[in-house]
C-alpha cells in the first residue's frame, strides 16, 4: 500500500516523457508520401558530396565552375575516406530526406540501389555525353535502361608481372590463361632467386575486394553471377571452375596463405617488396611500383597486362565512380549543368594532368601525351572494353555480403567449393526474390 | 542487525512525506538538467527504435524497378525472426562473441587496471611519467588505434616479424579473437586503472599506519584494506566497462573487419542490418542488445554491488537525524 | 566529532602523497615496484612507440618493421598540418566541444550526485537505474533519429549538436562515479562544518567537494577523453569543415588514391591529437587537485 502512490507518480512521469517522445516520432513521420521529383528545375547554390581527393583535381574543376557562376556556387562536402562511411552518410541523409546534399559521388556499385530507392534523380540522356564514354561505364551508371548518373572516372583490373623473373625463367610473354599462369609460376619459382617468393595474389580478405576477384574469375571462365533476367547463376560448372582456380591456388601454394588477409594495399606491399611474381590489382599501384626513391624493389622490373582467364584473356570487373543528383536536393537545374560541366571532355582532360584516375572517354586512352605518363592505359582499355559491371542488383549490400561469406568459407576450407556455391545460389536467390 | 535495518528502512521511507518534503523538490531541481539532456538525446531515439523494430520495410520492387515504399507493421515478427529465422545462428554466434569478449576483456582489464592503480599510487619517482604512459592508450582515438593494431597484427606486421611465426591474426578464428582482446584490453585497462586510483586516493593514510602497527604486510594490507575500500569505485568502473564492452563495435570492425563470424558482435550485426537498409531488424537488434545489457547489469549489481546503490546512503541518514 | 581540529587532518591525508617523501618500502619491494612500473610502461607505450615511429616513416615504406625508420621523414606531419585539411582548426573545435562537454557534465553530475548521495527522496535506485540505462543503448542506433531531430530544429553544423549528445554519453558514468565517491565520504564532516556555522552550500563547497576531488578529477579526464574521441555523431551532424572535430578531420585524410589509406598521416595525426592531451592532463591534474583540496585545508 505504502509503495503505491510514489509508483503511480513515477509512472505518470514516465508516461509524460513517453508521450512527448512519441509525439516527436509522430511529427517526424508526418511528412511522408512525397512524390519523386522528376523535373530538374531551380537554380542556386549547391553542394558536391564526395570522398576526399588528394590529387586536387576535383577542387580544380569546382574552382573553375565557381569562377564563372557567382550565384550558383558549388560547396564541397567532404566525406571520410572509408567507402562504407561515405555510403552510410549518404543513406542517412536520404533517410531523413535532407536537402544538404545535392550532388553525390557514388561508387559504381551503389548506383542501382540508390536509383531503386529513388534517392537519386533520373538524368536526361541527351545532356550527358554518353556516346563518347566507354559503354561499360554508361551501363554502370544506368538502372533498368534509365540513366541515373554520369560516369566520373573508371577503373579496371590489371595483371602485374615480374618481367625480370619471367625472362630469366624463359617465359616470354605475360600469361593470358590460368594454365599459362600456373606454368609460369612453376618455372619462375624454380629459379634460385625466387626461392622465398610466392606466385600470385589478388584481394581475398572478407571485403569488397573478394567480391571483385571472385566475379572476375567467374566472368573470366565464361560464367556469370546473374543472367540477363537477374537470376543468380553461381551453381554452374563455370562458376565452379572459377572458384576452384582460387581454392586450388591456395591449396597448391601458388597463392600464399597470407593472401587471405590481403586487401588492395597488403598485396601492393607484397609485390612491391619483391615477394610476388604476379599480382591482380587496380592501376593505382603502378606509381608505387615505379617509384624511384628506393621504396620499390620492383622498379623497372614489372609490366602490366590484362588479367588472365580460363581460355584466354580474362574479364575485369568495373570500378570507378558516378556522379548523381540527390532526389531531396534543391536547385537541380544548376546541379545538372554542373554535372555536364564536371564530367565533360574539357574537365576530364584538365584533370588528367593532376590525377591518375582513368578517364571515361575512350579517346584519352590512345592519346600519346597521356599514355606517356600513364603507360598502363592501353592495357586498361583492353580490360575495360570487356569489363562486366559487378552485379547490378538493388540490394547490393546483401549480395556482396553473401558472396563474401560463401567464397571466404571456401577459400579458408570451411566449406567445399561445391557446397559454398550451392549455398551462395540459395542466398542470392533469397536476396533477389524479395 | 536485521531489525535496525528494517527500522532504518521504515524511517527513511516514511520521512519524505513528513519532514523532508523540501528534499524531494530540491532533488528534482538538481536532477532536472541531467534528465533533460538524457531525454533529449536518448529517450527519443530509443522510443523511435522500439517503434521501428515493430515494422518491416516493404520488400520487393514494383514494375518500374523501384523499391516498394512504406513499412508494414509486423508486431514482434522481427524479433521472432531473429531468434528462430534462417539467420538465427548468426545472432546466437554474435551473442556468444559479445558475451565472450565482455567477460575476457573486462576480467583482464580488472587485473591489469588494479595493477596500474597500485603502481600509480605507490610510485614516487617517475609518477608523472607513469601516469602519462597509462593514459596514452585510452587517449588515442579509437579509429587511429584500431588502424594501428590492424597494422601491427597484419600478415607481415611487427608481431609476426618479432615472433618469427606467420599467424594470420586478421583472418578468422581464435587468433582474430585474441587480437581483438589484446587491443581492447590495452586500450581500456587504463580506464579501470584511473578510477581505482581515485578510489585509493580517498583512503585515509592512517588506516594503513594502524595496520602496519599491527604488523600487516603489504599483501595483507592490500587484501584487507585497499580492496574493500576501493570496492565501490572498482565496481562502478567494471559496470561501465561491461556496458561498453557489450556494445563493442569499432575495434573488431576496424581491426578484423565486418562479417567475420569469429569476432562479430551484436552491435556489428545491428550495423550490418542497417547498412543493408533493414532498419526494422537493425532496431530490433538494438532493443535486444539493450535488454541483454540491462539484464547483465542488473545481475551484476544484485550479485556484487548492491551497496553501490543502496547501503552507504542508508548509513548516512540516521546519523544525520541524530545531529538534528 | 565536533572539533574543528579534525578537519585539517582529515583533508591533509586526502592530499596526494608528498613527492619528496621517501618510499615506504625498500629492498626487494622497491625492486619489484620498479619492475612492475617498467612492465606497465612498456605494455602501454610499445604500441604508441610504433605509432610514433611509423609517423616518421616515408609514405612509401610505411609498412617497414624495423625498430627505427630507415629514412626519417616529416612528410606525414607536413601533410597532416597542411592548410587544406584544416587540422589545426579541427583540434580547436575538438577542444571546444570536449571542454564544454566536460565542464557541463561535471556541473550537472555534481548536482545530481550530491542529490543522490545526500538528499532524501523516493526512488533513488530508480533514478540511478534510469540514468545508467541510457548507457545501454548502442550508440550507432542513436544517430539517425538524432539527425532527423537536429535537422528539424536547425542544429546541423552547430557545436551544440555535438556537445549535447556527448553530454548524454558522459553523464551516466560521471554521476555514478561521483555518487559513489560522495557516499564514501562520511557525512559527519559536513555536519561538523555546519555546526561551525557553515551553510549547506559552504559545507558542500569547502568540505565535501575537496574530499571528492580525486573522483572529480578522474571523471573530468574520462569525460574529456571520451568526448574528444567521439566520431560518428560529429561526422553525421556536421558537414562544415569550419566546425568539424579532429577525429572527423582524421577520417578525411587521403592517400595518393582511394585505395591507399593514409597510414602515415593518420599516425601523425594520432600523435598530434594525443600528445597535447597528455600534457594538458599532466599540467592540470596537480592544479585541479590542489585547487579543490585547498578549500578544505583552510
Amino acid at each position: 500500500m505504502k509503495q503505491r502512490r510514489p509508483v503511480r507518480r513515477a509512472l505518470s512521469g514516465i508516461t509524460l516523457l513517453t508521450a512527448a517522445a512519441l509525439s516527436l516520432t509522430a511529427c517526424s513521420s508526418a511528412g511522408q508520401a512525397e512524390k519523386a521529383d522528376v523535373s530538374l528545375t531551380d537554380r542556386g547554390p549547391i553542394s558536391y558530396v564526395s570522398s576526399p581527393d588528394a590529387s586536387g583535381a576535383a577542387q580544380q574543376s569546382i574552382d573553375a565552375w565557381n569562377d564563372t557562376h557567382p550565384d550558383e556556387q558549388v560547396s564541397w562536402i567532404e566525406l571520410p575516406l572509408d567507402a562504407d562511411q561515405q555510403r552510410q552518410q549518404m543513406a542517412q541523409n536520404a533517410q531523413v530526406k535532407g536537402s544538404t546534399y545535392t550532388i553525390l559521388n557514388l561508387d559504381v556499385v551503389w548506383t542501382s540501389e540508390f536509383a531503386a530507392n529513388r534517392w537519386i534523380t533520373e538524368l536526361p540522356k541527351d545532356v550527358i555525353a554518353i556516346d563518347d564514354a566507354i559503354p561499360a561505364t554508361i551501363a554502370a551508371a544506368s538502372y533498368r535502361d534509365t540513366l541515373y548518373a554520369a560516369p566520373y572516372y573508371t577503373d579496371g583490373a590489371l595483371l602485374y608481372s615480374r618481367t625480370d623473373l619471367l625472362t630469366a625463367a624463359g617465359v616470354n610473354s605475360p600469361p593470358e590463361t590460368w594454365a599459362q599462369l600456373e606454368e609460369a609460376c612453376t618455372a619462375v619459382l624454380a629459379l634460385p632467386e625466387a626461392a622465398d617468393m610466392s606466385c600470385y595474389a589478388g584481394q581475398f580478405d572478407k571485403n569488397e575486394g573478394l567480391t571483385v576477384n571472385f566475379s572476375e574469375a567467374v566472368n573470366s571462365a565464361n560464367g556469370s553471377l546473374f543472367d540477363a533476367e537477374g537470376t543468380p547463376t553461381v551453381d554452374t560448372p563455370e562458376a565452379l571452375t572459377a572458384l576452384n582456380f582460387l581454392v586450388d591456388g591456395f591449396a597448391s601454394g601458388m597463392i600464399p596463405q597470407a593472401a587471405i588477409t590481403y586487401q588492395e594495399e597488403q598485396g601492393r606491399q607484397a609485390f612491391q617488396d619483391g615477394n610476388l611474381v604476379f599480382l591482380r590489382n587496380w592501376p593505382y599501384v603502378y606509381a608505387s611500383f615505379n617509384a624511384t626513391d628506393g621504396s620499390s624493389s620492383v622498379q623497372s622490373k614489372f609490366a602490366t597486362s590484362p588479367i588472365p582467364g580460363e581460355n584466354g584473356p580474362g574479364v575485369s570487373t568495373l570500378g570507378g565512380r558516378n556522379i548523381a543528383i540527390s532526389s531531396f536536393a534543391e536547385n537541380k537545374a544548376t546541379a545538372l549543368e554542373f554535372i555536364t560541366f564536371f564530367t565533360g571532355r574539357d574537365q576530364q582532360s584538365d584533370r588528367l594532368e593532376l590525377s591518375s584516375r582513368a578517364p571515361v572517354f575512350s579517346e584519352f586512352f590512345a592519346d600519346e601525351t597521356v599514355t606517356e605518363r600513364l603507360p598502363y592505359l592501353p592495357d586498361l582499355l583492353t580490360s575495360l572494353e570487356k569489363a562486366q559491371p559487378r552485379p547490378t542488383v538493388v540490394n547490393y549490400g546483401a549480395t556482396t555480403a553473401a558472396i563474401q561469406n560463401e567464397i571466404y568459407a571456401a577459400l579458408t576450407g570451411v566449406k567445399t567449393p561445391e557446397a559454398a556455391l550451392a549455398d551462395l545460389q540459395v542466398a542470392l536467390s533469397d536476396i533477389t526474390s524479395n | 542487525m536485521m531489525t535496525t535495518t528494517q527500522i532504518e528502512r521504515q524511517t527513511t521511507a516514511r520521512r519524505p512525506q513528513t519532514v523532508k518534503v523540501g528534499d524531494g523538490r530540491m532533488a528534482a531541481l538538481l536532477l532536472s538538467p541531467t534528465f533533460l539532456v538524457l531525454a533529449l538525446v536518448v529517450a527519443y531515439p530509443l522510443l523511435s527504435a522500439f517503434r521501428q523494430s515493430l515494422y518491416r520495410s516493404q520488400s520487393g520492387l514494383d514494375d518500374d524497378g523501384f523499391v516498394v515504399t512504406g513499412d508494414v507493421f509486423v508486431g514482434l515478427g522481427n524479433y521472432v525472426n531473429i531468434f528462430t529465422g534462417t539467420e538465427a545462428g548468426r545472432f546466437y554466434n554474435a551473442l556468444w562473441n559479445t558475451t565472450f569478449f565482455t567477460f575476457t576483456t573486462v576480467g583482464l582489464e580488472v587485473i591489469i587496471g588494479v595493477a596500474f592503480a597500485v603502481a600509480m599510487n605507490r610510485a614516487f619517482r617517475g609518477r608523472a611519467l607513469l601516469r602519462a604512459s597509462i593514459l596514452i592508450p585510452w587517449a588515442i582515438p579509437t579509429a587511429v588505434s584500431g588502424l594501428l593494431w590492424r597494422w601491427i597484427f597484419q600478415a607481415d606486421g611487427v608481431v609476426n616479424s618479432i615472433t618469427g611465426v606467420e599467424v594470420l591474426w586478421t583472418a578468422e578464428g581464435f587468433a582474430a579473437q585474441a587480437a581483438v582482446i589484446v587491443a581492447e584490453v590495452w586500450k581500456t585497462a587504463p580506464f579501470i586503472g584511473l578510477l581505482v586510483l581515485a578510489g585509493m586516493q580517498i583512503i585515509p593514510g592512517e588506516i594503513y599506519e594502524a595496520a602496519k602497527l599491527d604488523g600487516a604486510n603489504a599483501w595483507r594490507q592490500f587484501i584487507g584494506i585497499t580492496l574493500p575500500l576501493v570496492r565501490p569505485a572498482l565496481l562502478v568502473a567494471v559496470l561501465f566497462r561491461m556496458l561498453d564492452a557489450l556494445r563493442m563495435f569499432d575495434l573488431p570492425f576496424v581491426l578484423i573487419g565486418p562479417r567475420k563470424s569469429s569476432v562479430e558482435t551484436l552491435s556489428i550485426l545491428a550495423w550490418d542490418e542497417s547498412n543493408q537498409l533493414n532498419y526494422g531488424t537493425a532496431s530490433a537488434f538494438s532493443i535486444i542488445l539493450l535488454i541483454y545489457v540491462a539484464v547483465i547489469a542488473y545481475a551484476f549489481i544484485k550479485i556484487l554491488g548492491a551497496d553501490i546503490v543502496e547501503a552507504k546512503a542508508r548509513r548516512a541518514t540516521p546519523k544525520k537525524k541524530a545531529t538534528r | 566529532m565536533t572539533d574543528t581540529l579534525q578537519r585539517p587532518r582529515f583533508s591533509e591525508r586526502m592530499l596526494p602523497p608528498d613527492p619528496v617523501r621517501k618510499p615506504r618500502k625498500r629492498g626487494w619491494g622497491a625492486a619489484s615496484l620498479v619492475l612492475a612500473i617498467t612492465a606497465i610502461s612498456v605494455y602501454c607505450l610499445a604500441p604508441f612507440f610504433w605509432m610514433l615511429v611509423s609517423s616518421f616513416r616515408r609514405t612509401s615504406d610505411i609498412f617497414e618493421t624495423t625498430i627505427l625508420p630507415t629514412t626519417w621523414s616529416i612528410e606525414s606531419y607536413r601533410q597532416a598540418l597542411d592548410g587544406s585539411s584544416m587540422f589545426g582548426r579541427a583540434m580547436l573545435n575538438s577542444l571546444l566541444v570536449a571542454g564544454t562537454t566536460t565542464v557541463l557534465a561535471l556541473v550537472f553530475a555534481i548536482f545530481a550526485s550530491y542529490t543522490l548521495a545526500r538528499l532524501n527522496f523516493r526512488f533513488k535506485s530508480a533514478v540511478l537505474a534510469i540514468i545508467i540505462a541510457t548507457s545501454m543503448f548502442p550508440g550507432i542506433s542513436v544517430v539517425v533519429p538524432l539527425l532527423q531531430f537536429f535537422s528539424d530544429i536547425g542544429w546541423i553544423n552547430t557545436y551544440q549538436s555535438m556537445i549535447v549528445p556527448n553530454l548524454s554519453f558522459a553523464l551516466p558514468l560521471a554521476i555514478w562515479i561521483l555518487t559513489t565517491f560522495m557516499r564514501q565520504i562520511p557525512v559527519d564532516l559536513e555536519q561538523a562544518a555546519m555546526i561551525d556555522g557553515c551553510t549547506k552550500w559552504q559545507a558542500f563547497r569547502l568540505v565535501l567537494l575537496p574530499l571528492a576531488a580525486p573522483g572529480v578529477f578522474t571523471t573530468a579526464i574520462l569525460t574529456f577523453i571520451q568526448s574528444w574521441n567521439e566520431f560518428i555523431i560529429a561526422l553525421s551532424m556536421v558537414n562544415d569543415p569550419a566546425v568539424q572535430t579532429a577525429t572527423v578531420a582524421v577520417s578525411k585524410f587521403t592517400g595518393a588514391t582511394d585505395f591507399q589509406s593514409p597510414y602515415g598521416v593518420q599516425m601523425a595525426a594520432g600523435v598530434l591529437v594525443t600528445i597535447p592531451l597528455i600534457i594538458v592532463v599532466l599540467l592540470f591534474q596537480r592544479r585541479i587537485v590542489e585547487g579543490l583540496t585547498a578549500g578544505g585545508t583552510k
